[in-house]
């Protein structure tokens, strides 16, 4: 093979694994943030510094956050075969990858988002009590607003480490960037594949960070 | 007005408030003072329904105050400004909106003409027409705080509570700060709670205090009553008084000195007519509002004290005889 030839084939083999690495790290993000929110809020609100502490709740939706969490996503992945099935009709693709990167998403988004949200300072929280505001009101106004800028953070983390899982997304045919580096760079040995595909992800994930750092300024 | 009528409350087995009465008239400015510790600002909480209490009654405006019964507690709350320590502003909003945010709690339009012209006034009152738009965090202590009393007036309280509110600003800022309070007190006749540590905050501002020691009341009168003259021995060692540093031979006679009374030559015209030296070993000079309250600890023979003592009564000077 000309090296001509295999540099065109490779233009055309990264740019769509860069759009199908786009496409899962977006939608798992997306899903992952609004699904993730919803535990994340009945942790602060338990938690025992929250404004309505239950231990018990608290304690048991931890614990499931932890178990989801200590899931080895490659586990996750082929678990979830099922589930997948029954959400997109499919187990293979790009698509039915999704699933799998946001069902791991959720715990670990839930997790960051409940720190986030319990770095609230105390005093600010007491002082719209004193203004005789509703936990409701507390919750949006206070926690929420002023967690804006950490939870941005956390999602900045997020998108960086579904890059990373997306990977592994090629052992169910869902292709990306670093699947190209997986089954070409690696298991063919063309280094070339394997050097292209890293510095993409580089670039990538350090847009990601400075786009983020300029947001977290911008908002805080 | 705010009545505390035998109010007690406990921490798991520590109790913090220990039958605790206090009136606190409308318009009037009362301190709380008191170690740390002695419970001022968990009745400051109570008041204000962020705590409850677990025996006695607090009412404001003869309304009970409830943590359980949400709908009163808020309609209390509402007239009831707080300030504190911390300051407690959001980080994410510029003065502006921070004042603004009690009236969205209560559903209030901030974006009328008469809101925008209400929340502007309150910030110029506190002097901070020129950071309307400004961050917390580009502000200084003493400008916070400023915010933090224009955000607790937005509501037209009748009641303005103050937890520690100078404790973390340095002197100079805390003067400002406490004539802004004075300033609130006189024009807008808003009554005001302070809760404090400092001495300077009772002296300057406060026209009747109560002193807390260990969850109990110890004395409630005007901060010169209590404080020129201190009887009770924790009133004492709160304000480290002469007591440890006096001469331990002869007798230690204190006088006391209020109004006109500084301005006469006392110890002098005393020494010229008794023939006597008497030794100067301690003295003060306090400010309680306007009024200048003075103190002086003389160091004489025992058998000069009735004369010294007849002598003073004949000038209308008030004095003790400081027991060992």
């Amino acid at each position: 093979m000309s090296g001509i030839l295999s540099n065109t084939g490779m233009h055309a083999i990264i740019w769509k694994a860069f759009t199908q690495t786009l496409y899962m790290v977006f939608w798992s993000t997306f899903f992952s943030v609004i699904i993730g929110f919803i535990p994340a809020i009945i942790l602060t609100l338990t938690a025992p510094d929250g404004l309505k502490p239950n231990k018990i709740v608290y304690e048991i939706l931890s614990f499931i956050v932890n178990v989801f969490r200590s899931f080895p996503f490659i586990i996750l992945l082929v678990i979830l075969i099922p589930f997948t099935r029954m959400v997109v009709g499919k187990s293979i693709g790009t698509t039915a990858s999704i699933v799998p990167l946001t069902v791991s998403a959720i715990p670990y988004i839930a997790r960051v988002f409940e720190t986030s949200l319990r770095e609230t300072n105390p005093g600010v929280i007491e002082a719209a009590r004193s203004f005789g505001a509703s936990n409701f009101q507390i919750l949006m106004r206070v926690y929420v607003k002023e967690s804006i800028p950490r939870m941005l953070n956390g999602i900045v983390l997020l998108v960086i480490s579904l890059v990373g899982y997306s990977a592994m997304a090629g052992t169910v045919g869902g292709g990306g960037v670093g699947d190209i580096a997986i089954r070409y760079g690696y298991q063919q040995y063309k280094t070339d594949y394997l050097i292209v595909c890293s510095i993409i992800l580089i670039i990538f994930v350090q847009l990601i960070q400075m786009l983020g750092n300029h947001m977290y300024k911008k908002m805080s | 007005m705010i009545r505390i009528d035998s109010v007690k409350k406990t921490f798991g087995k520590t109790e913090v408030l220990k039958d605790i009465s206090i009136d606190i008239e409308d318009g009037e400015i009362f301190g709380i003072i008191g170690q740390s510790g002695a419970g001022k600002s968990t009745l400051l909480r109570c008041i204000n329904g962020l705590e409850s209490y677990d025996g006695g009654l607090i009412t404001v405006n003869k309304n009970p105050v409830h943590i359980d019964d949400k709908k009163n507690l808020r309609r209390i709350q509402k007239k009831m400004g707080m300030i504190f320590q911390g300051f407690n502003l959001l980080e994410r909003l510029d003065v502006y909106q921070n004042v603004a945010l009690p009236m969205k709690f209560w559903g209030i339009p901030t974006n009328t003409p008469e809101a925008k012209e209400k929340i502007l006034k309150l910030i110029s009152l506190v002097g901070l027409e020129e950071k309307v738009h400004a961050k917390p965090r580009e502000l200084s202590g003493g400008q916070k705080q400023r915010v933090a009393i224009a955000r607790a007036l937005v509501l037209n309280p009748e009641i303005l509570l103050c937890d520690e509110a100078t404790s973390a600003l340095d002197p100079e800022i805390t003067k400002g700060i406490l004539a802004l309070l004075q300033k609130i007190n006189k024009e807008m006749g808003i009554t005001i709670v302070v809760v404090t540590h400092q001495m300077e905050v009772v002296k300057q501002i406060c026209q009747r205090v109560a002193f807390l020691s260990q969850g109990k009341v110890l004395a409630v009168g005007k901060p010169e009553q209590l404080f020129v003259w201190p009887k009770e021995r924790e009133i004492r060692d709160f304000l480290r008084e002469e007591s440890d540093k006096l001469p331990s031979t002869g007798v230690n006679l204190k006088l006391f000195f209020f109004g006109e009374g500084n301005q006469r030559p006392i110890v002098t015209q005393m020494s010229q007519e008794l023939h006597t030296d008497f030794n100067i070993c301690w003295a003060k000079l306090e400010d309680f509002r306007e009024d200048v309250y003075g103190s002086l600890v003389l160091n004489m023979d025992e058998k000069d004290l009735e004369r010294a003592c007849a002598f003073l009564d004949s000038k209308d000077v008030t004095w003790e005889v400081i027991p060992r």
